[in-house]
């Protein structure tokens, strides 16, 4: 099955945009240690982080500042030594705009660490072993979803394929590709373990071919494994999950399915090196690559920042803004969110901040011209999707398959009419969300509701029997008292 | 004739079998309307939770605008499900609120238990002379326990925005 899979020739997924570049690969720099380091304890939706640390408390880098609360979080550890100054509500780097508990490190400037266990031979340790270093270092995800990656090598199913996501599909963002430069080798050996831990037949890096430096850096540091490294087309959304599969398998993976279930795990590159960080040199994750860009910034930079790092700070390292600086953005121009403040900090997550202007037009009316249909790598048919969310017909947009919608804003581009579609698209997965929700909150009211009906009822019952038995008793005892009269 | 008589005598057993055996049961109207009520069995529609006003719906002794939780959606998804036509809420029954939990102030708290009957979920954790509290991912928001109580120290709170619970909406 593998052969015939992999003799399957590269396949272009449906839909899709070219789009102009923007990158400027820059060599990657360190910021200076910022005064304060903020980890909020909200990592993502019902996933939280449990604070280990008080107020006042001293920390060195790399301790754990927070363990992990529940199946699918992770723990946090400080990315420079100082006193923990407080532990209080921040504006977080969330789409909300609203403040969370977050632990504040201030820093004091001489950057002690904890003593790291470094692993020379990693195959001589077990995959379990392997898995819960990597859950201990706190990796997660680094392409921008920040899923917890020991619980995505933990795939209960077996998989023969990993693909090292190096894509980097979205304008503007070049982190991926400044890390495939200096780091190719570490990279590689990350890409084994996880390939160890997965014991999958293959391994892909795949990487678009617009980035022919860090493609024959990450070749000739291949040389001597199984690790294959492919060019695909740069069409955005290459680098989404399931159209990266397909272009590199022929494979679609069907909707509403998970590529695991199909034998396939994506890993960001960035991801790879993180898990070289913590297997072989046995650092917990501090820190990542963040490309700061745009038209409102004086100096496009690749940065090494610590997870934590205030934006203002990495700001100041990029010279200031410019007078263009309208909005600030967390990750690329078509996925990224808005944050308000750059008194925010980077988090996990946090793969590129866009200071650009705001292009705001007005949305005119939808004239059914189809463009976003076409352009869609889903294939979902966004304008009937629209219609339906304009119409509140929530129900209707779950039969349309909005589940699959990825958010990659390739309808928001093409539309003629400039309609905020994927604003629309959002609303509407988050009404399903909301009314799924309620539904579940009902029926556990409705079950608690009816137990306590029955368990009212058997009391009363209870009750009437023993009243029964005793005016029984009663009746006996007077029929015997009538009858001794009698005698 | 007879062979045809005969051919047609088993089709016609065949179709009374699969009727009886292949009958596609649906939810009774009861059970289908209940299932559109918010079940926080709060009352204020005058039946003594969503069962009873769902049965009196079902029974037409009640009007579909009588849920203030439920508001002007329910009332519609009820209007669609028995083919009536929606009416706004009725006013006499309350008002639609913002979503709200209930929130025992523990120093007032006097351990009279007075508060534990009257709630439909039994989200109030507490015994004699012992502080109460409320299970606030049980809590329905019914506010069914603030009158009985003698010290007034259960008080309703908004549901607090987090993260956690936000959602993208058109608000935004």
């Amino acid at each position: 099955m593998f052969k015939f899979l992999w003799r399957k020739k590269q396949q272009h997924f449906s839909g899709g945009l070219i789009l102009e570049g923007h990158k400027q690969v820059t060599a990657i720099e360190e910021p200076e240690l910022p005064q304060e380091l903020i980890y909020p304890l909200f990592l993502a939706a019902a996933r939280y982080a449990a604070a280990c640390v008080k107020v006042g408390d001293t920390v060195l880098k790399g301790q754990v500042i927070a363990t992990a609360d529940g199946p699918l979080s992770t723990p946090i550890h400080a990315a420079s030594s100082g006193i923990i100054s407080a532990i209080e509500k921040r504006l977080i780097a969330h789409p909300s705009g609203l403040s969370e508990n977050c632990i504040i490190l201030q820093t004091d400037g001489l950057d002690k660490a904890i003593p790291s266990e470094p692993c020379l031979d990693y195959q001589q340790q077990s995959r379990e072993v392997l898995r819960e270093k990597i859950q201990q270092a706190g990796i997660v995800g680094l392409g921008g979803a920040a899923f917890p990656t020991a619980k995505k090598l933990n795939s209960p199913q077996a998989i023969h394929s990993l693909i090292i996501n190096a894509a980097e599909c979205e304008p503007y963002i070049s982190c991926d590709e400044s890390l495939a430069i200096t780091a190719a080798k570490e990279i590689i050996q990350g890409s084994l373990i996880i390939q160890h831990i997965l014991q999958a037949h293959h391994c892909i890096i795949a990487i678009e071919d617009s980035k022919p430096t860090a493609y024959s850096a990450l070749l000739s540091a291949a040389t001597s494994s199984n690790i294959q490294i492919q060019k695909v087309p740069s069409i955005y959304p290459t680098g989404g999950e399931k159209q990266l599969i397909q272009v590199i398998s022929g494979i679609k993976i069907p909707a509403q399915k998970l590529v695991f279930e199909q034998g396939f795990i994506c890993q960001n590159i960035g991801t790879s090196f993180a898990v070289y960080q913590a297997i072989i040199l046995g650092l917990p994750l501090t820190e990542r690559i963040i490309t700061i860009t745009g038209a409102g910034i004086k100096q496009t930079k690749n940065l090494r920042a610590r997870i934590g790092t205030p934006i203002k700070n990495l700001i100041q390292t990029c010279q200031g803004y410019t007078e263009h600086a309208q909005q600030l953005i967390m990750g690329g121009p078509m996925m990224g969110i808005a944050l308000r403040s750059d008194e925010i900090a980077i988090i996990k997550a946090s793969n590129c901040l866009l200071i650009d202007t705001i292009k705001s037009q007005t949305p005119q009316p939808c004239i059914r011209c189809g463009d976003c249909a076409t352009v869609c790598p889903a294939e979902l048919l966004p304008q009937q999707l629209y219609w339906y969310s304009r119409a509140q017909q929530w129900d209707n947009c779950a039969e349309y398959q909005l589940a699959d919608c990825v958010e990659c804003g390739c309808c928001d581009v093409v539309c003629p009419s400039k309609i905020p579609l994927v604003q629309a698209f959002r609303i509407a997965k988050g009404e399903l969300v909301h009314k799924q929700k309620q539904a579940e909150q009902a029926a556990i009211a409705k079950k608690r509701f009816e137990n306590q009906q029955q368990r009212k009822l058997k009391i009363e019952q209870e009750k009437n029997q023993k009243l029964e038995k005793r005016k029984a008793a009663i009746e006996k005892m007077k029929a015997a008292a009538a009858k001794r009269k009698l005698n | 004739m007879l062979l045809l008589c005969l051919v047609f005598a088993c089709l016609g057993l065949l179709l009374g079998y699969a009727h009886k055996k292949l009958k596609i049961q649906g939810a009774p109207l009861v059970e289908q309307i209940n299932d559109l009520l918010p079940q926080t069995q709060c009352g204020q529609c005058n039946f003594i939770g969503c069962r009873p006003y769902a049965e009196a719906i079902a029974n037409d002794e009640a009007d579909i605008n009588q849920c203030p939780p439920n508001g002007e959606a329910g009332i519609l998804a009820l209007a669609n499900l028995l083919g009536k036509e929606a009416k706004p809420l009725n006013p006499d029954y309350g008002q639609q609120k913002a979503p709200a939990v209930a929130f025992i102030i523990e120093q007032d708290c006097i351990g009279c238990v007075k508060c534990i009957p009257p709630c439909p979920v039994d989200a109030i954790l507490g015994a004699s002379k012992q502080m109460h509290t409320v299970i606030a991912s049980e809590c329905t928001g019914c506010e069914l326990c603030i009158s009985p109580c003698p010290v007034d120290c259960i008080i309703m709170r908004p549901i607090e925005k987090s993260a956690n619970h936000w959602q993208w909406n058109q608000h935004v």
